[in-house]
């Protein structure tokens, strides 16, 4: 071996097999969040941002690129860069606050299924498998084309939708968690079963949920913007993602930076949340735990 | 000595478990009888598996989660029999009357929580004192447990601490509310053996200084040497030997407690038999 060998060899020799996974994770995490970041942005300050009025109709039709039209106009003469920065604001808000809700509704359900389990915990995932049977998509139609394509209609189908996935990510590891020693240790003190279930269970469990969290704000993106697409979302003449590709699809082969433009939002949007799970999952190390 | 005259705190009478697991019942507690007195302390001793932990269990009606076991007999508390309380009297029973600290304490601490904010949880719960007055207490009981600085300690997580120091945190939460009885449950299995002094130690400065009295289980007799003044030797869920702590190491009567004795390595003799095996 030879003795001119560089000192600092033997720390990154210790360092290597640990870190480089780690700051992987911590890149992927933080362009996830930087993305997120950008759309929180455009969704808080849409209106504000975008050039034109994205309701506002002109005799341009279907303009290309030009530099007052970054991304053309559409059949009517809007103009799709400003459609496309406010039409983002629906389609995330019907995002958000349906993950939210089933996000709120999981916890509760998988929480007091796993912990309480027994017939308790047999009724309430029959009840979630049942839901969990009928494919995303024909659920969510069928709902909204009863109830009205309405917003909240909208937020709530898609909420129950994800519902059972969440419980079930809850459930998986409360079950576990709740014969570890300091949950008998604190009841053993006298701490009562809901405070144990919550102060000593539940933030155990919190890191699998967190990455399946984003996972669903992923998948949800796609199903909003797909029922859009198919003319169950929020009514026109507002712009959403969804209905903007809707529209824009006859017009493909004249302007197809219409139909582009709408599209790389909504790979943009589902890229930022699978981005950021993929991150979380390992920051986490929720595989290796 | 004393037990005679005081009116016992704890008096067990026929207690006995059976666990029922795939419907097969299995008794692991076969009708034991024992009293402890006030401030007495009193030692359980044998082997894995003879129903000592389960006994230690039952008086604060704790089973195994995922597991269904049924209790019989009376465990007399001041009088009061456990068996009969209702879910909410006995939860307030455990901790502030009954406390008991566990075998292994990397793991019976929430690891998410600091352990400052988990003795607080115990003080509010049962004596209602503000958080503020709490976490007051709660950097006196780490000091008392031998936590050095104790106000700065108070906010770390259980993760920062060694086995020997979590084993004094859990026997702080245990004696928070000063609990007239407290089980340790081979309470220093895990540690190594210079902390297990310190940790006894501990156990027999607090019984002093609270008053209370003090349920020692252990496989270990050297454990039990010092530590309590009353033995009960378990074997397959029953009482075989009961004696003061003197008299049965110098006299054992029964066969299985003379084989307990005798599998305690002795200097000595050389200690383990270093000729056995072949070669």
């Amino acid at each position: 071996m030879p003795a001119s060998m560089p000192a600092c060899r033997m720390s990154d020799v210790a360092r290597r097999p640990t870190r480089r996974p780690r700051t992987t994770a911590q890149v992927l995490v933080t362009v996830g969040l930087v993305m997120l970041a950008v759309l929180i942005a455009v969704a808080l300050f849409g209106p504000s941002l975008a050039p034109y009025n994205p309701t506002r109709t002109s005799p341009a039709s279907l303009d290309g690129p030009t530099l007052a039209h970054w991304l053309g106009t559409d059949s009517i003469g809007r103009d799709v860069l400003s459609r496309l920065i406010v039409g983002g604001r629906a389609t995330l808000l019907i995002t958000f606050v349906a993950v939210a809700i089933a996000l709120a509704a999981g916890l509760i359900l998988g929480l007091t299924s796993g912990y309480i389990g027994g017939a308790v915990d047999l009724v309430i995932m029959r009840a979630l498998d049942v839901v969990f049977a009928f494919p995303v998509f024909l659920l969510a139609i069928a709902v909204v084309a009863a109830l009205g394509p309405t917003l909240p209609n909208l937020i709530l189908t898609i909420a129950v939708v994800y519902t059972p996935t969440m419980a079930r990510v809850v459930r998986g590891p409360v079950l576990s968690v709740k014969r570890w020693d300091h949950v008998e240790a604190a009841r053993s003190v006298g701490i009562g079963e809901f405070t144990i279930a919550v102060r000593h269970v539940l933030p155990l469990v919190i890191s699998p949920v967190l990455v399946q969290t984003s996972l669903t704000l992923a998948n949800t993106i796609f199903t909003v913007t797909a029922l859009s697409f198919l003319g169950l979302g929020p009514p026109p003449p507002d712009p959403n993602w969804g209905s903007m590709l809707a529209e824009a699809r006859q017009f493909m082969e004249l302007a197809p930076l219409t139909v582009i433009g709408p599209s790389l939002a909504i790979v943009f949007a589902s890229l930022t949340f699978i981005v950021l799970a993929n991150g979380l999952r390992d920051v986490l190390d929720v595989a290796g735990r | 000595m004393m037990e005679g005259k005081l009116e016992p705190l704890l008096a067990v009478r026929d207690l006995s478990a059976t666990f029922h697991r795939h419907g097969a019942p299995s008794r692991v507690v076969d009708g034991i009888s024992f009293d402890i007195a006030p401030g007495e302390s009193v030692g359980f001793v044998g082997e894995s598996g003879c129903g000592k932990s389960v006994t230690a269990r039952a008086i604060l009606r704790l089973a195994p989660e995922g597991s269904s076991i049924e209790l019989g007999g009376r465990i007399l508390f001041r009088g009061q029999d456990l068996l009969r309380l209702d879910a909410a009297a006995m939860t307030d029973i455990r901790g502030r009357d009954i406390a008991m600290v566990f075998q292994d304490p990397m793991s019976s601490l929430n690891p998410v929580l600091s352990v400052g904010a988990q003795i607080d949880d115990m003080l509010i719960r049962h004596t209602g004192l503000s958080r503020r007055a709490a976490r007051r207490r709660a950097i006196e009981l780490l000091d008392l447990v031998g936590i050095h600085d104790p106000a700065s300690r108070a906010d770390d997580h259980p993760h920062q601490f060694s086995g020997g120091m979590r084993q004094r945190v859990l026997i702080a939460i245990a004696v928070s509310c000063q609990p007239a009885l407290l089980i340790a449950d081979e309470p220093t299995t895990a540690l190594d053996v210079t902390v297990q002094a310190q940790i006894l130690r501990l156990l027999l400065r607090l019984r002093r200084e609270l008053g209370m009295a003090l349920m020692l289980i252990t496989h270990d007799f050297g454990v039990i040497a010092g530590m309590v003044e009353r033995v009960h030797v378990m074997q397959a869920g029953a009482i075989v030997e009961t004696g003061a702590v003197d008299a049965l190491f110098a006299a054992p009567r029964h066969p299985y407690t003379r084989a307990l004795l005798d599998a305690v390595p002795r200097l000595e003799t050389g200690g383990l038999d270093s000729t056995a095996g072949p070669a």
